[in-house]
């Protein structure tokens, strides 16, 4: 009681009562098993991760109607980290430490994930991951439902070259680190390749980039080469929207410099005119547009429970449903919420994707996915063009020098960054 | 020396102390001897959350010390808090020597990551804590006392001030986003093992950097007491109430402003210094224009001009941060805050503390009464 | 491009057929109806070839409608959707009663979509439509086929408009170029032919030069690219200013709603941003209506926006001076707080009420596109955004100079307690002044809705790049603000293809804040007492 008699001292009369009580709010019945949902509703990165929050309640909802899980009922515990990274520990610590949550599904940015790593791995508990990032990691807390660089970056680049004839590259991102690793992987694949270093462009852009003028004239400008030139653009969420309106404004058309997005999903197309952007590529692993039974379901169930017919659906989300699905699995297996045995039990473990496969947790905690290049189509929905089979996700870029010989494999060697050369654990 | 830091303690200032320094003793004691069963423990993450708001509590003093007492609107403050944390974060990263993901022994993993052959210059030395240390203080002292320099002298007041702090804060902003400069990027300085040979996570280590935030929060107010009950204090706050007749009187105003702003600077820095490893991570949206109007706004609603109130403005701002931004409330705590902030500024333009000295005063002499302080000019 | 080096057998064939008509032999193109049909980019790729090689008589209308996705095919017959909603058996062109079951659109990729290009480009050169021609032309200039060479030569010949005679001629040039057999004579007035053009794409061709020509091939070469690399230097710096311009127009726009209530009031309105973001959700509301209740004025909504925008944003600003502001006279710093505050639940209103996403704002015609002089590319959105803020500016100009409410603001600009005692309500004009800078931000997210994000965070990124306008310029003076927006805009234009965008960013704001100390009020600073107070 002390501390809570401290503070009370410390807070006046103003706020303590409401607040104080607050925290004192008894926690709601002890029968149900809670997952934390981690995903910024305010600040800059709402723009991507509410939704992210509205599919996991909706799955979780789904859940409790079939049962829950063990025999035991769902809870959502639903917190802001407002696009503040250290916010976004503070409330994982909450989340694990307060709540109990046996699982928590969040995060967005890589920075938002390093920064909540250290508690995952303190607090020993459980964090899906749905977005695709820069790979060069694999926790033992960690799983990774979304693709790491060799699940859609180098696919879509094959695809250019072999579909599209393309001989020259613009390589454009925010400056952050999964462009810049991303670009790295690629610059190093394409010189494989035999594509010639001066028929390569890296340009780096801040976050919220606003004024595309020069740097689309630059990139008309390189295209005049004589050769086939394409970008492929890590631009980041909020900064791709006046991209593709200056891109359309310049007239750059998709049959002239086809531009194909690592990061523009159907989410990003709904606030586009996308007349002008018809035929530009992006590279994902679910596209709403995917004929088949299990994502028409998913495309009826998320309206419905939107309540929005207009209701897009995207990538990360897809990744949720993966994840969660294989958390269900993984504690039905484990017969138990406990995090190690979960952890334990979920490489191995299988769930369909909604694209008509079944995708599998591999030991580096990437999953298999498929890739698929879709193009814009004026409906602001990607027609696919293209679509592989499933592809391993890779922890390790086999192209980056520093880390061709490391491994993922929590399940042999229980190590995230095995080096197959050394035969050691690198790090801690 | 004692004399300097305790004269005059008023009431407040005393009970203020003894709270901290309660607060130093008794919370890792809790932690750290109470069994976790107990209804008396304080979990880890309890401790580590609120030694998070005391390190606010000693920003909101450092700012202060400028707006409060001086009359700088600084909107540029975080960057100082931003850079002594990147200080002690570049010390940190330092020491987990060979223990990265490559177990490369000299670079950080970000560095090895984007294929950097060697250790940039202006990281050498921090591997060493007293060399960090020194640098938690210098860096933004440096900065403030060339920024103060220049524009002190050149009689930069008011609003331009204010913005051009904004726009230092804002330019650190974009420069440490920049993969190039060599600090990490958007990811900054993460994944810290062990600071002075001790591991980061441990509870014991916890407990002692809480103690130690609650040592250097006090100090922080000793010092910024001492200044400003002293006689250089009442120049300082002679400035803030009528520049231009301080100056006729003969004195040099921009050496005091450009003291002051120094030494809030250098508290900055340690607050921030203290702030990263206790939160694990130092990244450049600590530079954000929006987090150096924050801390304004905790100064604010505490009550500004009273250095206890600053604290306390820290700590109710985001402690009502964390508490909103769980539960039911999640979707709408902007709105919540956004309201105390406008409802502080019209209801309780003194803040919480300001309020509250006046309700006490007028309950105990119901006469007219009690001088007021004077009102902080713009 | 094999579809290219087909054309010409086809025109010939064409020509050819020309003079008898109906006796088509077309059973040489019913395996392409086949291919339509089975659902592959290759094989729809060569169903086109396959319907120009055997010089199909509906290639034309079944290319057209494979462009705009009218084609349908699936297992049994290709249907042509017309554009009435009508169709066609595409084999025959005959009509049908209705469309049968089982058919979708035949789906599109860039390169089938650059194969219906070059068939309707290369169809085209002998359309007699003039635009047409000189679209035809451009597309064989970019394809260089030298297949189509004796059909652009006899084009040429019968051609008499002297556009498409350059056009043609610059194709021809183009393939002349690279073509190694060409008569030297020729090629070498090729090479002048693409220095006369003198744009990007002549470089591309001039560089395209195969490396074993001859010596003087060469040397003209080289000579026509450094003479045009020297001409689109300029031009570049011309482009380069006039992307300056339009940064600085976006600056004004967003800055000077600021520099009214910042000048005026003195009042640091951190909810300036969320003001702007107010007229985008307003352009946002007018076209979601437009486009449900009267889709034939979607070309207007901008306009039907522009005074909308502004009585809302200026409403909510004249609400937030009377319901906050109003309480904090004498404490200007202090609504640096109230209105951050009110900054974040508008921003939080926003995000409840349209959702944390991007909402679109769709591009009227008169703004879609591109047009050029000489070599500079102009958009028309960025033009009409320039002439917006100069108009914007000029009638807030107009307002305080010939307006008593402009002369009452400009009064208690200068002194307010002076202003006080000579009758002027000055909480009046506090209240309007607040009203008017919330509406032109209002103006500036009409603007800002045509390039950038609409969301709810629109405003921050505008706010601090506002102030520096405003403090740059001088606080309190329109022409400041004006000559400040421009000055930013184009040195950070200027500075980004050397420096980059972030570097050129921070050498600006490093130069703000040595400028401060130079004119520690800004460009144009007010004079007299009142501002020391």
């Amino acid at each position: 009681m002390s501390v809570n008699t401290t503070r009370r001292v410390m807070l006046g009369a103003a706020l303590a009562g409401a607040t104080v009580l607050g925290s004192w709010l008894p926690a709601a019945a002890q029968e149900t098993i809670k997952v934390g949902i981690l995903h910024s509703l305010s600040g800059t990165m709402a723009i991507s991760e509410t939704t992210l929050k509205d599919v996991m309640l909706m799955l979780i909802e789904e859940q409790n109607k079939k049962g829950g899980v063990l025999g035991k009922k769902l809870e959502a515990v639903v917190v802001d980290p407002a696009s503040n990274w250290p916010l976004f520990a503070e409330k994982a610590r909450e989340l694990i430490t307060k709540d109990k949550v046996s699982a928590v599904f969040g995060c967005w940015t890589s920075v938002s994930r390093k920064s909540v790593l250290p508690v995952f791995k303190e607090l020993n508990s459980i964090l899906f991951y749905p977005v695709q990032y820069e790979g060069e990691e694999s926790e033992r807390n960690v799983f990774y439902t979304g693709a790491a660089p060799n699940q859609q970056a180098i696919p879509a680049v094959d695809y250019l070259a072999k579909e599209e004839k393309v001989q020259r590259w613009v390589l454009a991102g925010t400056d952050y680190v999964y462009p810049r690793t991303t670009n790295k992987i690629l610059e190093a694949y394409l010189l494989a390749k035999g594509v010639a270093k001066e028929d390569i462009m890296i340009n780096y852009t801040p976050f919220g980039h606003s004024d595309w003028q020069t740097i689309v004239s630059d990139i008309k400008k390189f295209g005049t080469a004589g050769k086939k030139t394409a970008v492929v653009s890590t631009i980041n969420g909020d900064a791709n929207v006046p991209f593709y309106k200056e891109l359309g404004n310049q007239g750059v058309k998709a049959t002239d410099i086809p531009v194909v997005a690592f990061s523009v999903g159907e989410e990003e197309l709904a606030g586009i005119d996308t007349k002008p952007l018809v035929g530009h590529l992006a590279a994902w692993n679910y596209f709403q547009s995917v004929k088949t039974p299990e994502n028409e379901a998913f495309i009826k169930q998320w309206k419905a429970y939107k309540k929005n017919d207009k209701a897009v659906t995207n990538d990360p989300m897809e990744a949720h449903v993966i994840g969660f699905a294989m958390w269900v699995k993984a504690v039905e297996k484990a017969k138990s919420f406990d995090p190690d045995k979960v952890i334990d039990a979920l490489p191995g473990i299988e769930a369909p994707n909604l694209t008509g496969g079944i995708s599998k947790m591999l030991p580096n905690h990437h999953i298999t996915k498929p890739v698929l290049i879709g193009e814009i189509k004026a409906d602001g929905q990607f027609d696919v063009v293209s679509k592989t089979d499933l592809v391993p996700g890779d922890a390790w870029s086999k192209h980056l020098d520093g880390s061709k010989d490391l491994i993922g494999d929590w399940v042999e060697k229980k190590c995230g960054n095995f080096n197959v050369k050394s035969g050691k654990c690198g790090g801690a | 020396m004692s004399r300097f830091f305790l004269q005059n303690m008023d009431k407040g200032g005393s009970i203020f102390l003894a709270i901290i320094a309660g607060l130093a003793i008794l919370i890792p004691a809790l932690n750290l001897l109470v069994p976790a069963g107990s209804a008396f423990h304080i979990p880890t993450s309890t401790m580590s959350l609120w030694g998070k708001y005391l390190c606010y509590a000693l920003l909101a003093i450092s700012l202060d010390l400028v707006w409060g007492y001086c009359g700088i609107l600084s909107l540029g403050h975080g960057a100082f808090f931003a850079l002594g944390g990147y200080a002690m974060g570049m010390y940190l990263m330092r020491q987990i020597g060979s223990r990265g993901t490559y177990g490369n022994p000299i670079l950080p993993d970000f560095m090895v990551f984007l294929n950097w052959q060697e250790l940039p210059w202006y990281w050498y030395g921090f591997s060493s804590f007293p060399f960090a240390m020194l640098m938690v203080l210098a860096v933004p002292g440096l900065l403030a006392f060339v920024f103060g320099w220049f524009a002190f002298r050149s009689r930069v007041t008011g609003v331009y001030l204010s913005i051009i702090t904004q726009a230092l804060t804002y330019a650190l902003l974009l420069a440490f986003f920049r993969n190039d400069m060599g600090f990490g990027g958007n990811n900054g300085l993460t994944d810290f093992k062990d600071i002075l040979g001790f591991n980061v996570q441990a509870q014991a280590t916890r407990a002692a950097l809480f103690s130690m935030t609650c040592v250097m929060l006090i100090a922080g107010f000793l010092i910024a007491r001492g200044i400003v009950v002293s006689k250089l204090g009442k120049v300082v706050i002679a400035i803030r109430d009528a520049e231009s007749r301080t100056r006729f009187l003969g004195y040099r105003v921009d050496r005091f402003k450009l003291f002051v702003f120094t030494v809030s600077a250098c508290m900055a820095g340690v607050a921030g210094a203290l702030y990263v490893p206790q939160v694990g991570i130092i990244n450049p949206s600590e530079f954000a224009p929006a987090n150096s109007i924050e801390t304004v706004i905790w100064v604010a609603v505490g009550g500004r001009g009273t250095l206890v109130g600053a604290a306390l403005g820290g700590v109710v701002v985001n402690y009502a941060k964390t508490v909103f931004t769980s539960g039911f409330m999640a979707p709408y705590w902007l709105f919540a805050l956004g309201a105390l902030f406008v409802f502080v500024t019209i209801f309780m333009p003194k803040g919480i503390l300001g309020t509250a000295q006046q309700l006490w005063e007028k309950r105990r002499k119901p006469a007219p009464a009690a001088t007021p302080e004077p009102a902080p000019a713009e | 491009m094999r579809i290219l080096s087909s054309l010409l057998r086809a025109l010939a064939l064409a020509t050819l057929l020309a003079l008898q008509p109906g006796a088509a032999a077309a059973q040489g193109g019913d395996d392409a109806f086949a291919r339509f049909g089975a659902d592959s980019f290759s094989d729809t790729n060569r169903a086109i070839e396959i319907l120009i090689t055997s010089a199909h008589p509906q290639a034309a209308p079944i290319i057209e409608a494979l462009a705009e996705g009218r084609l349908l095919a699936g297992g049994g017959p290709v249907v042509i959707r017309t554009t009435d909603g009508r169709f066609i058996d595409a084999r025959t062109g005959a009509a049908l009663a209705s469309a049968p079951p089982g058919l979708a659109p035949v789906r599109l990729n860039n390169s089938v979509r650059r194969g219906i290009q070059a068939a309707l480009g290369g169809l085209g050169l002998l359309d007699p439509d003039t635009a047409r021609r000189i679209l035809a032309a451009e597309a064989v200039f970019k394809s260089r086929d030298a297949a189509l060479l004796p059909v652009l030569e006899g084009a040429l010949a019968k051609e008499t408009d002297a556009r498409a005679k350059a056009a043609l001629r610059q194709a021809q040039a183009a393939i002349l170029v690279a073509k190694a057999d060409a008569p030297p004579f020729d090629r070498i007035a090729a090479i002048d032919v693409l220095r006369e053009r003198g744009d990007q794409d002549a470089l591309a061709t001039l560089r395209s030069l195969p490396a074993e020509s001859s010596a003087s091939l060469k040397e003209a070469q080289a000579r026509a690219v450094s003479d045009i690399e020297g001409k689109l230097a300029l031009w570049r710096a011309g482009q380069n200013l006039w992307y300056g311009l339009s940064l600085g127009s976006v600056l004004l726009l967003a800055a000077i709603g600021l520099a009214i209530t910042f000048g005026v009031m003195g009042v640091i309105n951190m909810a300036h941003g969320e003001m702007v973001m107010i007229g985008a959700y307003t352009t946002f509301i007018v076209q979601e209506v437009i486009r449900t209740s009267a889709p034939g004025l979607f070309d207007y909504s901008l306009l039907i926006a522009v005074p909308l925008a502004f009585i809302v944003a200026g409403l909510v600003g004249i609400a937030i001076e009377r319901g906050v502001i109003r309480f904090l006279y004498g404490r200007p710093l202090e609504t640096l707080l109230a209105t951050w505050g009110i900054s974040l639940i508008l921003q939080q209103a926003v995000r409840t009420a349209f959702g944390p996403t991007n909402r679109e704002v769709g591009a009227p015609n008169f703004m879609s596109g591109a047009f050029e002089i000489g070599q500079l590319a102009i958009t028309w959105n960025r033009l009409w955004i320039i002439v917006f803020a100069i108009l914007v500016f000029a009638a807030l100009l107009a307002i305080l100079k010939l307006t008593p409410i402009g002369l009452q603001m400009r009064a208690v600009t200068q002194n307010r307690r002076m202003a006080s005692a000579m009758g002027i309500r000055t909480g009046r004009v506090d209240a309007l002044t607040f009203g008017l800078g919330s509406g032109v931000a209002g103006l500036a997210g009409v603007a800002l809705s045509q390039i950038d994000n609409v969301s709810p965070n629109l405003g921050q990124s505008y706010i601090i790049d506002s102030f520096m306008v405003v403090v740059f310029g001088g606080v309190g003076n329109l022409w400041g603000t004006l000559v400040a927006a421009m000055t930013l805009g184009v040195a950070n234009k200027l500075l980004e293809p050397y420096a980059g965008a972030v570097l050129g960013k921070i050498a600006l704001l490093v130069f703000i804040i040595l400028f401060i100390q130079k004119r520690p009020r800004g460009l144009f600073a007010l004079k007299g007492r009142a501002v020391e107070a």
